[in-house]
């Protein structure tokens, strides 16, 4: 292994450094010439229709440059939705306009109607306030199953009504999965719901659009997980510009969790405005801003039955679930809970008949789309739920109970149209138990029964899909995008490095782990390699990073190449050292002839090819740089069990997380210590989202969630000490790293465990009829629990 | 939000209604109430100014008088914005009862917000609207009665109001202290 790190070593993160001395350059930080700022007006109604909406006093206020309304894009294409779900009845599902400014109505609190361009914020934001502005407000659909109803107000008036598709899946299983459940010798019901959550990435949205008068090039410097897919949306759908006419660049991005990878307005808006002005345009989101105009999470409300033989193996199982899908259908929203969440019903277990139906709503409230995990958050916790509930119904112990109908036989095809390829989820649930000590349980909690406190011990198991991909099965469900991944390895004369990158980094640490992987196969030093990524002017057409699929797509299109770098460097090899191609052995950096002692340094090669003087130029090109694309051919299938022990101050209702354990299989790992970091940021989230945070709007539609006053974020003090493992491993089967995916499966993994604790601990105090509580598990859902 | 109240004044419901529908005594029993001008008729133009948690604004609106049945009963509406700070609008059905001290003001009050009002304030709305409410019909009560108005309370004071308040107050009240 190079001195510096190579597969497996837990190297430091060296982006920290810049990170850590505020020397890291966010969208923020970047600040043209003659740069003009913009002001969103937003609407504070849910719903209403626009009579009267007058820009002049606001265009003659001090320092504003153009006030921009609905009616500058008319002629301008709309916000495109990258997903279609065909419904259960072979129809596509229902698609609204979602234009960039309202078009004569407003559908959320936050919908951008009108922007003021000046020549400060603060002149801009002053000036928005003149904006003569009247808005009739009609009545909201805020409650999904409400918006379903007869008669409900339309969210949009040329759609039939606001259900945007009712989707099977699979369609043919549906009479004999209930058959099964009206036959089975127990049923388990739950019904449940996975809150919604406002991602809050730690740096707000950020867009700066710049047009050069003298090209016609436009580039948009914007906070995003995946510059190509903003330019291939934005250039394509809503502002047709070519692609080698805009540039996109996403810098250094602070945290996106899925609410980056989306296109948005403000991004098509500063893009469009700085050639009307011939000006750069900056946009600059407050927090409160990001409430109400960043993409939520989740929202779902689920019923699901669980049907058992007698002798306990799962028979069936049928998920029902309203999903919001918000005003309009942000970038990837209709695929989070159908292909997303869908294909993951079976969990670890060999269900053998599988039902999933899901009605998806417009609502008078922000769009929904993915967020950490995306899907299989909300298949994960429906199963562990019940999974829980049925052993607590039927007395059995209810790790017992997960092991008897775990999959044990690999590849395995689901019922859910999914195979998976490798696991072994005993062995996830044996490093568990071998951590958490449950022998010691009854101990612990006679000590906090002692301080009159219940103790609690949740046990969940999960499995995701990651790696999203192959292009040609997502293109079969609806995706209007290929799902590869790309890099681009350039060795340097002097044989340093820089791979070019499809995939981005905003808080994974690819700058650190990528280059582990090329160091490794060639042999020198991890720091002689540098990862270049979020700027389509330099990096191949890649698809960004989300879905956990970072090293498992773009690490493996950089294998691809770094590869093809290595046949070529070996036949230079073969030259220098007059030696034919085949004898060549590349090791520590070195190129040797087998069985001879004879060798040239990668530095002597990397300069033949720059410097041909000596150089087959009659068989080979000079230069060493390769690009590869990568598309696999099966997601990936990381797993892990995980454990939670809270106490519940039943005077409260306080739940305090006293320990947390993780215990993966992600395949082979990179960098171990890279790895416990994204586990421990997801389960942080999956403990905030199990206990504390949900976004709430009232009856009118108003955000009532809309500063941290109200969204309550987990803080270090929420959080237990984690315990994270990953040595289970059964490497991925289909890539060349064998790695699946870390980035989401904390998220995925906690908050069943996090409630299934809480529900133990009270059971165990005696209190019985709680068999479910509504996350977020705040002190009053949980009083009100104890106290019936 | 809503709520239900009463209040008994010692005067005859003729009084009391002509107090309710004279736009200077509104002007003086509106909480934060800077300028009213207009009639019932044809409605009010109202400027007030109030802070609901950590956001203040000046709010311009109309006041309208509906429903009305002279000498017993009437629907005040209000509907104001804020600029930044979002909108307010809020009614009273307000019912006029002889009783034997006088007459009985019964109200049924509803309120309502949006924009960076309900976004940072909307847990204090409840709470805002009754004492806005309250000391309405209280100086309304002690105007009609014969009092002077009481003073403007409309501001909470700082030690009720969350963080988040602005400075000036705080340097105020504590000079009230020192003071």
């Amino acid at each position: 292994m190079p001195k510096d790190g190579g597969i497996g070593a837990a190297t430091k993160r060296r982006e920290d450094v810049r990170f850590l001395t505020g020397r890291g350059r966010y969208t923020d930080d970047i600040n043209l010439h003659n740069q003009t700022y913009a002001y969103f007006l937003r609407s504070e109604v849910a719903h209403g229709r626009i009579t009267s909406l007058d820009t002049a006093a606001a265009e003659a206020m001090p320092g504003v440059v153009r006030v921009f309304t609905g009616k500058d894009f008319e002629g301008v294409g709309g916000i495109p939705c990258g997903w279609q779900i065909t419904d259960r009845f072979g129809e596509v599902m229902q698609e609204p306009a979602h234009p960039v400014l309202a078009q004569g109505k407003v559908r959320h609190v936050g919908d951008p109607i009108a922007v003021v361009v000046a020549e400060s914020l603060s002149q801009a934001r002053d000036a928005a306030e003149a904006i003569d502005l009247d808005i009739e407000e009609l009545p909201a659909a805020i409650d999904m199953k409400a918006a379903l109803s007869e008669g409900a107000p339309k969210v949009h008036d040329d759609l039939k009504n606001n259900l945007c598709y009712d989707w099977g899946f699979v369609e043919d299983n549906r009479d004999a999965v209930d058959e099964a459940i009206r036959g089975a010798a127990h049923v388990t019901t739950l019904e449940l719901v996975n809150n919604r959550l406002i991602a809050n990435p730690m740096e707000p949205r950020v867009a700066v659009g710049d047009w050069n008068p003298g090209t016609d090039d436009y580039t948009l410097y914007t906070t995003s997980q995946n510059p190509h897919v903003i330019r291939l949306l934005m250039g394509a759908f809503v502002l047709g510009i070519p692609e080698h006419k805009l540039r996109v660049v996403a810098p250094d991005v602070g945290g996106g969790f899925g609410t980056k990878i989306f296109h948005y307005a403000e991004e098509a808006f500063c893009t469009f405005a700085a050639k009307q002005v011939r000006r750069p345009v900056k946009w600059t989101s407050s927090r409160s801003e990001a409430f109400m105009s960043d993409a939520h999470g989740r929202d779902h409300v689920t019923k699901i039955e669980l049907a058992l033989d007698a002798d306990n193996n799962f028979v069936a199982l049928r998920s029902q679930t309203h999903a919001n899908m918000g005003a309009y259908l942000s970038t990837f929203a209709p695929s989070v809970p159908t292909w997303l969440h869908g294909t993951l019903m079976a969990g670890n277990y060999k269900t053998p008949l599988i039902y999933v139906n899901v009605k998806a709503v417009f609502t008078n409230t922000v769009p929904v789309d993915a967020y950490r995990g995306a899907g299989r958050p909300e298949a994960t916790f429906q199963i562990e739920r019940v999974v829980d509930k049925a052993a607590r119904e039927l007395g059995v112990d209810p790790v017992e109970l997960r092991r008897q109908n775990f999959i044990t036989e690999f590849p395995y095809a689901t019922p859910v149209a999914v195979e998976y390829d490798t696991g072994d989820y005993h062995a996830t649930m044996d490093k568990l138990l071998e951590i958490i000590d449950r022998e010691g349980f009854d101990a612990r909690a006679e000590d906090s029964r002692s301080r009159g406190k219940l103790r609690g011990l949740g046990i969940a198991h999960y499995i995701e899909a990651c790696g999203i991909a192959p292009s040609n099965l997502v293109g079969q469900l609806g995706a209007r995008a290929g799902l590869y991944e790309s890099a681009t390895v350039r060795v340097n004369a002097t044989g340093s490095i820089s791979v070019m990158t499809g995939s981005h980094s905003h808080g994974q640490g690819h700058e650190t782990a990528f280059p582990q992987v090329v160091a490794d196969m060639i042999g020198i030093d991890a720091s002689q390699i540098d990862i270049v990524h979020g700027d389509t002017a330099n990096t191949p057409m890649g698809m960004g990073t989300y879905g956990s699929r970072s090293l498992a797509v773009g690490g493996s299109a950089m294998v691809k190449a770094t590869q093809k770098i290595i046949d070529k460097a070996k036949k230079i090899a073969a030259h220098l050292l007059e030696a034919s191609d085949s004898d060549i052995e590349l090791k520590d950096g070195k190129f040797s002839v087998a069985g001879t002692d004879k060798s040239v340094a990668w530095g002597d090669v990397t300069l033949a090819a720059y410097v041909p003087h000596n150089y087959p130029l009659g068989e080979m090109e000079p230069g060493l740089e390769e690009t590869a694309f990568y598309d696999p051919s099966n997601f990936t299938y990381p797993s892990g069990a995980y454990a939670c022990e809270v106490e519940v101050d039943p005077e409260t209702g306080k739940v305090t997380v006293l320990g947390f354990v993780a215990a993966d299989d992600f395949g082979n790992v990179v960098n171990p210590m890279i790895v416990e970091g994204q586990v421990q940021g997801g389960v942080a989230q999956g403990i905030g989202q199990a206990l504390m945070e949900g976004a709430a709007y009232d009856e009118n539609g108003q955000l009532l969630t809309g500063s941290y006053m109200d969204y309550a974020m987990p803080r270090a003090d929420d959080v237990p000490m984690f315990h994270v493992d990953h040595s289970s491993c059964t490497p991925c089967t289909h890539n060349p790293l064998g790695v699946k995916g870390c980035g989401e499966a904390g998220a995925i993994g906690s908050p069943p465990a996090v409630v299934n604790a809480v529900i133990d601990a009270l059971q165990r105090g005696g209190h019985t009829g709680v068999t479910h509580i509504d996350m977020p598990l705040t002190p009053s859902r949980v009083w009100q629990a104890i106290n019936g | 939000m809503e709520l239900t109240d009463s209040r008994d004044i010692k005067a005859s419901p003729r009084e009391v209604w002509e107090a309710i529908t004279d736009a200077a005594v509104l002007k003086d029993c509106i909480p934060g109430c800077q300028e009213l001008t207009g009639s019932p008729e044809e409605g009010f133009e109202a400027v007030v100014t109030q802070k609901v948690g950590p956001v203040k604004a000046t709010f311009k609106g109309q006041v309208t008088m509906t429903d009305i049945v002279p000498g017993e009963s009437c629907t005040i509406s209000g509907e104001g914005k804020g600029g930044a700070a979002g909108f307010a609008k809020g009614g009273a059905k307000v019912r006029l009862e002889e009783i034997p001290e006088g007459t009985r003001l019964s109200y049924d009050v509803e309120a309502k917000v949006g924009g960076k009002l309900a976004q940072l304030g909307s847990r204090l709305i409840d709470g805002f609207a009754k004492k806005m409410a309250d000391q309405f019909f209280d100086r309304f009560k002690e105007r009609v009665e014969g009092g002077a108005p009481a003073e403007d309370t409309a501001t909470p004071e700082p030690d009720t109001a969350p963080s988040g308040e602005d400075t000036s107050d705080k340097k105020g009240w504590l000079n009230r202290l020192r003071g």
